[in-house]
């Protein structure tokens, strides 16, 4: 099951330059909520600042208060600890291309010291098949490199690799934008069903895909959240100016 | 939240258009502003000198092989294979066999590799995934420069300071406790193929290490992204991440770092106390086949020893070409950017 995500005063710096400014959301458990805005904004920040991943980078940081669940990210968890509850998928595909495709979606269980080869195969299976990819791929599990798949593919070998570990939040950082139409199209019916048993938060680039899997859409415009409702409402009757600007196509 | 004015220059998006400030390309210059008739004779010129310059490199391999060929058909008509695998050099009753040479270079080379992999790895790790930034660049200078070092003057450091302390320190120590193997018995006389062995690992350790970064450096930070994002520690990470990517490429650099072992002379030849014997001990001197064409090759008068001498290096030449471009194919498959996969 997903847990819901409480956000109070996030900020966030790479060195010198800020780049979010007190962020406070909640993120309803079970739910897809999307996160929009023009490129630099800081959206791509904000998630990562999610599981902890925005501080691997030389020099960034961030304050503020994050709980996910009952787990209070930026207080007394460690980071290894905070990612293997909240699964990561990246705009790139990047599967590993030394592994075979049981073990790229084995690689989180066994770097957490999972052993049980049964159930190891079980959980491959049952990921690989949350993320629609079992029947493409079933026959040559071991035999085939994960780099063999193609792009879409890949990526929804990704998911799967983050499926396995069973976290409770799926984050989704431009999931879409390397792939084709047909692709997108997948992984977009993937997000309606993941989203019964994971809390989402997609980032994205295209709005109609906002519109059409997240239930809640926060709009980030130069690092700060302009606004965060029901998509329904930022995108019919929107409350500020800025939003109504950029959804309707004045910028970005 | 708020507290700046929408400005629409601040954003990107589209525009209107100011068509005063638009040049107009129809209306541009378009002959040639320069016309000459002697470039295309100079650009000609130009080819053919770039040619020479290329056959020539193409020309002087060649003629290295011809020479070394012809020179050593003398010996190889002589003892043909077998010279390869007899060990009886004596050039005073003119029989000659290769075997210790041969012996000697393969295994001070290994010694080397076993000793420096590790360390050059190791350094190559701390280089590019965990060392403060400030410390990255006067490192790898560092690490560098120890290729830099002529190989005398590994030699004569190896005569006055690592000999003594092998045979003071080291050598007594291993034999004590690890004297049961066999490979470390005999007299301690610091010279030796260990020696030799300790000095080829210092100066393979800069290759490795370096070609071991550039492949490290080649691994797209969304690899090193994904194992942390499931969760993977820093040593996790490195290893599933970032080694496992690169273990061609850094394949490719012990390859070269062997090359560069099997045919080093100077520093060998001064530590490995140049004796043609196999002996199963590495505290006994040795030969390698770089160091007896460098010791005996003034020596050599009669036709037959020359002939020997020079079908060693001609065996030498061969193996270290083929090392060499065995590396340079798996540097390369991981530098472009096509990582070897693997079907299994």
């Amino acid at each position: 099951m997903g847990v819901s995500i409480q956000v109070d005063k996030l900020n966030a710096w790479f060195g010198k330059t800020q780049a979010l400014y007190d962020i406070d959301m909640k993120v309803e458990a079970n739910h897809a909520t999307a996160v929009i805005g023009p490129s630099g904004c800081g959206k791509s920040t904000f998630v990562r600042c999610l599981n902890r991943m925005h501080e691997t980078i030389p020099e960034a940081r961030a304050t503020g208060r994050v709980r996910i669940g009952e787990l209070d990210v930026y207080n007394g968890t460690s980071a290894t600890q905070i990612r293997r509850r909240i699964g990561m998928v990246f705009q790139k595909p990047n599967p590993f291309p030394t592994m075979s495709i049981y073990d790229n979606v084995a690689a989180g269980l066994k770097l957490n010291g999972f052993r049980d080869r049964h159930r190891l195969d079980e959980i491959v299976e049952r990921s690989l098949q949350l993320s629609a990819l079992w029947d493409e791929v079933k026959d040559f599990l071991k035999k085939k490199s994960g780099a063999s798949l193609s792009g879409g593919q890949q990526q929804r070998l990704c998911i799967a690799r983050a499926l396995a570990v069973q976290p409770q939040v799926l984050l989704m950082d431009e999931p879409c934008s390397a792939l084709d139409p047909i692709s997108t199209g997948k992984i977009e019916e993937l997000i309606f069903q993941l989203k019964e048993s994971f809390t989402i938060v997609i980032v994205t680039h295209n709005m109609q895909q906002a519109s059409r899997v997240a239930e809640f859409t926060g709009f980030f415009l130069l690092g700060k959240l302009i606004e965060f409702d029901k998509t329904e409402k930022i995108f019919t009757n929107p409350s500020d100016k800025r939003t109504e600007d950029y959804i309707t196509g004045r910028f970005g | 939240m708020g507290n700046y004015a929408l400005g629409a220059p601040r954003l990107p998006g589209p525009q209107p258009v100011d068509k005063s400030k638009v040049t107009d390309i129809s209306r541009a210059q378009t002959g040639p502003l320069i016309q000459s008739g002697s470039s295309r004779l100079a650009d000609r010129a130009f080819y053919f000198a770039i040619l020479a310059c290329g056959l020539c490199v193409l020309a002087l391999v060649g003629l290295i092989i011809f020479e070394l060929v012809t020179k050593s058909s003398l010996s190889w008509h002589a003892f043909g294979w077998k010279f390869f695998f007899q060990s009886d050099w004596d050039p005073v009753n003119d029989q000659y066999g290769a075997l210790p040479f041969v012996y000697g270079t393969i295994v001070s080379s290994i010694l080397a590799l076993v000793l420096a992999v590790p360390l050059a790895v190791g350094v190559a790790v701390f280089i590019t995934e965990m060392s403060p930034r400030w410390l990255r660049v006067p490192l790898a200078f560092t690490t560098e420069l120890l290729a830099a070092i002529p190989s005398v003057i590994y030699g004569l450091w190896a005569i006055f300071v690592l000999v003594p302390l092998l045979r003071e320190y080291v050598e007594p120590w291993l034999a004590r406790y690890f004297g049961w193997s066999g490979l470390f018995e005999g007299a301690p006389y610091g010279i030796g193929m260990l020696a030799a062995g300790i000095i080829l690992a210092i100066m393979v350790v800069p290759i490795i290490s370096s070609i071991t970064r550039e492949v490290m450096t080649a691994v797209p930070q969304q690899q090193r992204e994904a194992v942390l994002a499931l969760g993977a520690t820093r040593w996790e990470m490195i290893r599933t991440g970032v080694l496992r990517n690169a273990r061609a490429g850094i394949m490719g650099g012990v390859i070269l770092g062997l090359g560069r072992a099997l045919g080093e002379t100077m520093a060998v030849t001064m530590v490995i106390g140049n004796r043609p014997e196999i002996a199963r001990s590495l505290f006994a001197p040795g030969y390698t086949m770089a160091s007896v064409i460098a010791n005996e090759f003034s020596e050599a008068t009669g036709d037959l020893y020359l002939s020997a001498l020079v079908e060693v290096g001609l065996a030498l030449f061969i193996v270290t070409i083929l090392v060499n471009m065995a590396a340079q194919l798996l540097v390369w498959t991981v530098t472009r950017g096509t990582p070897a996969r693997a079907n299994g």
